[in-house]
């Protein structure tokens, strides 16, 4: 899009805002801008996120680059790969690292589907 | 491990027992300020607490010393390629007054979707992998321990897997970072949604380790056609990303605005960029101001840019700056060298501590065409969020091409960059959480079912496993090396013969590169200099000669021609023959002799001369001169004739004659001393004489060869004149 600078007739509405109130709106603007933004965050999730929710349960950037392939090809990214390391180890009272390893191997898969299928 | 001063930081040494090391400390450390900081004869207001060791200004030479420290974080980035070369660099930069060492990534990192492990060469930049960043991390807890400062590590959260970066970032102590997804999506075309969900996991993990954030903004200013018309887009570059950040969590004090002046020279940039200084600073009160420098307009020209800076410097002491960013001069002509990360940080140094307490006697003016004009830009910049909120919000804004358009907004030029929502690296990636969506760990952003598990661990959801790494640091894998081939012990095996022996070797940017500049003025126009200027170079045994600055003198008298090239040979230490340094003797051991037996001296500057500075700061008392031993002095002046300057020895009956020679055009100066050598000689007064000459172009040896006694050179004191004339008059007791 082409458009000549029509600042002098566009500013009219704010002529009259003393420079205070100038900027409170450039907040009340930005914020708004914003909002939208910070609510999909809070309602999606992603690979890179899920990632580095495993990182933080103490696995290495492979492992959880495993789990995560593994969670998606299984449709329970909406559960969070970490609670679905969680969920399995605490069914089998097992270890959250071995449990995840073993998932990362490629094993317990089915066991993980079913247990969510269950919750639903 | 240690660092002592005069030793190399042993790189093989550090890398010892890295999966064990865990970082000093967490989170960004500001520099603290000291008011009326007494340094030398001076009080400085705007001013840190000194260093402990330091590389002063040179110049510092005439003031005792001092190396006052400004109160702005000063930041160099580094970035070579081999993080074990940057290391060293890390140190020299630390020495001469950075803080802040910024960490450039390699070519392509924002695109890896994952982290990068091991230690593989970088390009522009190096691979940030976990060991590299802990390596660092830990040379750095050394190095701030020599220097006495806390030093601020820093790299880049963006990509398409920041929050992973940011969670190792968190875990290996790093304590700044550029986190902006406006930076994802226009320049390196990462899905935008997918940006913004990232960001705030990214964020808030930033929160959890008070990491400093700096935003992208400055970026547009580098990309736009005409960077000084998108000011108002800017505005709202750094509104986005700060909000976003404050309604994650972060406080606003951790959160710094990339601000770089839009324009430089020839342009009149003060007039434009003063007041865009002004009105980000009045917006931004409670943020912090990361001042960037201006690299839009950058040639090849390490003056030029330097001149640049020295400006956005001045701005930044004009309003406010409380991370100073340098750009290395050479950023125009080859990936940073060494020596000039060391030339930006020493001109910020200089330029803020000559600028002390600038503030105390000048005023920005609040009314006229200051405050008219930053009024004007953040009008344009609350226009600019109105038509945004109108189109349908920031993602359709970006659609429509809203950013980086060259135009003066509300002008518009329709060449702004458009990215679609649905489309870039990533799309599709977005995964909406399910009602029993659980993270059980700490800093994770947005919904979290705990309850499901245990309502009581929605305060502290790592309970639920036992705390995650944030807590308990040994959960973290740590993965050494992955590529057998491409890693630090590889390089460091190849560079074997130039560590810890007596084998050297210049360098630019890694051990062992073998790289020399070579500057020269050929006599021809420009392009046959350029081609003369190789040719030379090449006769010199360079190797890859290139060319990396030319600048025209006048079109046919001539043309400056910079060039690098490689030398392929090392020298050896054992083989150099080094002069002993100047024996200096304590001021009493001086004053002693001359009590016992007194000294006087007859001094000038020779020849058609009138530089009297230097002489004068080897006599005078008040410059720590000869006179304070209790030697006679008898100044003559300068364009003194050697005839006159012998003639008044003989006649006061003085010990020794001091020819000061400063001018060196056709070897005038070596001219001289020999013609004070024969004279002497002539009159019969050789052997009752010492001739001593001096000047910044005098090579002691060469000097002596002329039939005198002794030359000194640039750095020479008043004792180290005066140890030579005592030390010179018992030899002579005892020929005679």
């Amino acid at each position: 899009m082409k458009r000549t600078d029509d600042f002098q007739t566009r500013r009219e509405h704010l002529t009259h805002l003393s420079d205070e109130a100038l900027e409170q709106r450039f907040w009340d603007l930005a914020e708004k801008l914003v909002d939208p933004m910070l609510d999909l965050a809070h309602h999606n999730t992603t690979p890179s996120i899920e990632r580095s929710v495993l990182l933080r349960m103490g696995f290495s950037s492979l492992e959880a680059k495993a789990i995560v392939e593994g969670v998606m090809d299984r449709g329970l990214m909406g559960k969070g790969a970490g609670h679905v390391v969680y969920k399995l180890a605490k069914m089998r009272k097992a270890a959250i690292r071995e449990t995840g390893l073993k998932l990362a191997a490629g094993e317990g898969w089915d066991e993980a589907v079913a247990l969510f299928k269950e919750a639903r | 491990m240690e660092l002592k001063p005069n030793d190399k930081l042993n790189i093989r040494e550090l890398l010892k027992d890295l999966d064990k090391y865990r970082p000093k400390r967490r989170g960004w450390t500001w520099r603290e300020k000291e008011k009326d900081l007494k340094m030398g004869h001076f009080t400085y207001q705007d001013c840190a607490k000194p260093l402990e060791q330091s590389v002063p200004l040179p110049s510092a030479k005439y003031f005792g010393d001092i190396d006052p420290q400004p109160d702005s974080v000063i930041t160099t980035e580094i970035a070579s390629g081999r993080f074990e070369d940057d290391i060293r660099r890390m140190r020299m930069a630390a020495w001469h007054g950075a803080d802040h060492l910024m960490v450039i990534r390699t070519a392509g990192q924002s695109h890896f979707d994952g982290l990068i492990e091991g230690t593989p060469q970088g390009i522009g930049g190096i691979p940030i992998t976990r060991k590299q960043v802990r390596a660092q991390r830990k040379a750095l807890d050394l190095i701030e321990e020599e220097v006495g400062r806390p030093l601020n590590y820093h790299s880049y959260i963006s990509g398409v897997a920041g929050p992973e970066i940011s969670v190792m970032f968190a875990e290996e102590g790093v304590n700044g970072a550029h986190q902006d997804p406006q930076y994802n999506v226009l320049y390196r075309n990462i899905n935008m949604v997918r940006s913004y969900v990232d960001a705030a996991e990214a964020k808030k993990i930033m929160v959890w380790a008070d990491i400093a954030q700096i935003d992208g903004a400055h970026n547009a200013n580098a990309t736009a056609r005409e960077a000084w018309k998108v000011m108002p887009e800017l505005l709202v570059q750094h509104a986005i990303n700060s909000i976003f950040s404050v309604k994650v969590g972060m406080k606003k004090e951790n959160i710094c605005l990339s601000t770089v002046p839009p324009t430089a020279p020839p342009a009149p940039c003060m007039k434009l960029d003063l007041p865009y200084a002004v009105a980000l600073r009045d917006l931004f009160r409670d943020y912090k101001m990361r001042a960037q420098m201006n690299t839009k307009y950058i040639e090849s020209s390490t003056r030029e840019a330097t001149v640049t800076h020295v400006l956005n410097l001045m701005i930044s002491r004009l309003t406010r700056a409380d991370i100073q960013s340098t750009i290395t001069p050479d950023e125009g002509r080859n990936v940073p060298w060494h020596i000039y990360n060391m030339e930006a940080v020493d001109t910020a140094k200089q330029a803020f501590v000559g600028m002390d307490d600038l503030m105390s006697m000048v005023q920005l003016k609040e009314d006229g065409y200051l405050h008219e004009r930053s009024r004007e830009i953040k009008e344009r910049a609350v226009l600019f969020m109105e038509e945004v909120l109108e189109t349908g919000g920031y993602f359709q804004a970006v659609e429509e091409g809203f950013f980086v358009d060259s135009g003066y907004y509300p002008e518009r030029n329709g060449d702004g960059i458009s990215r679609k929502i649905d489309g870039g690296i990533g799309a599709g990636n977005i995964f909406e959480r399910d009602k029993d969506y659980l993270a059980p760990v700490t800093a994770h952003y947005g919904y979290n079912n705990l309850e499901q598990y245990d309502p009581a661990a929605k305060e502290n959801p790592s309970t639920l496993i036992g705390g995650c790494t944030l807590e308990d640091p040994d959960k973290i894998i740590y993965i050494d090396e992955l590529d057998e081939t491409d890693n630090v012990h590889v390089r460091l095996e190849e560079q074997k013969d130039l560590m810890d022996t007596s084998k050297l070797k210049p360098e630019m940017e890694w051990r062992g590169d073998g790289i020399v500049m070579l500057n020269m003025f050929i006599p021809a126009s420009r392009r046959v200099a350029e081609y003369a200027a190789i040719e030379f170079a090449k006769k010199m045994n360079l190797k890859e000669v290139e060319v990396i600055h030319k600048e025209v003198m006048q079109t046919a008298e001539g043309t400056r021609v910079e060039l690098k090239g490689r030398v392929d040979f090392t020298v050896d230490i054992n083989d150099l023959v080094i002069p002993p340094e100047p024996e200096i003797m304590s001021d009493d051991q001086i004053r002693e002799s001359i009590e016992a037996q007194p000294l006087k001296i007859v001094a000038g500057t020779v020849g058609e001369d009138e530089h009297s500075v230097g002489l004068r700061e080897i006599i005078d008392i008040k410059h720590g001169g000869i006179e304070k031993y209790g030697i006679e002095c008898e100044y003559l002046g300068t364009s003194v004739s050697i005839e006159k300057l012998v003639d008044a020895a003989i006649e006061l009956n003085a010990n020794a004659i001091l020819a000061s020679t400063i001018i060196s055009h056709d070897e005038i100066h070596y001219k001289n001393m020999k013609k004070l050598h024969e004279i002497c000689v002539e009159k019969g007064v050789r052997d009752r004489l010492i001739l001593v000459a001096g000047g910044t172009q005098v090579t002691p040896e060469l000097a002596v060869k002329q039939g005198i006694d002794a030359g000194f050179g640039r750095g020479t004191k008043g004792v180290h004149v005066a140890t030579f004339l005592v030390n010179r008059r018992e030899e002579m007791a005892h020929e005679n």
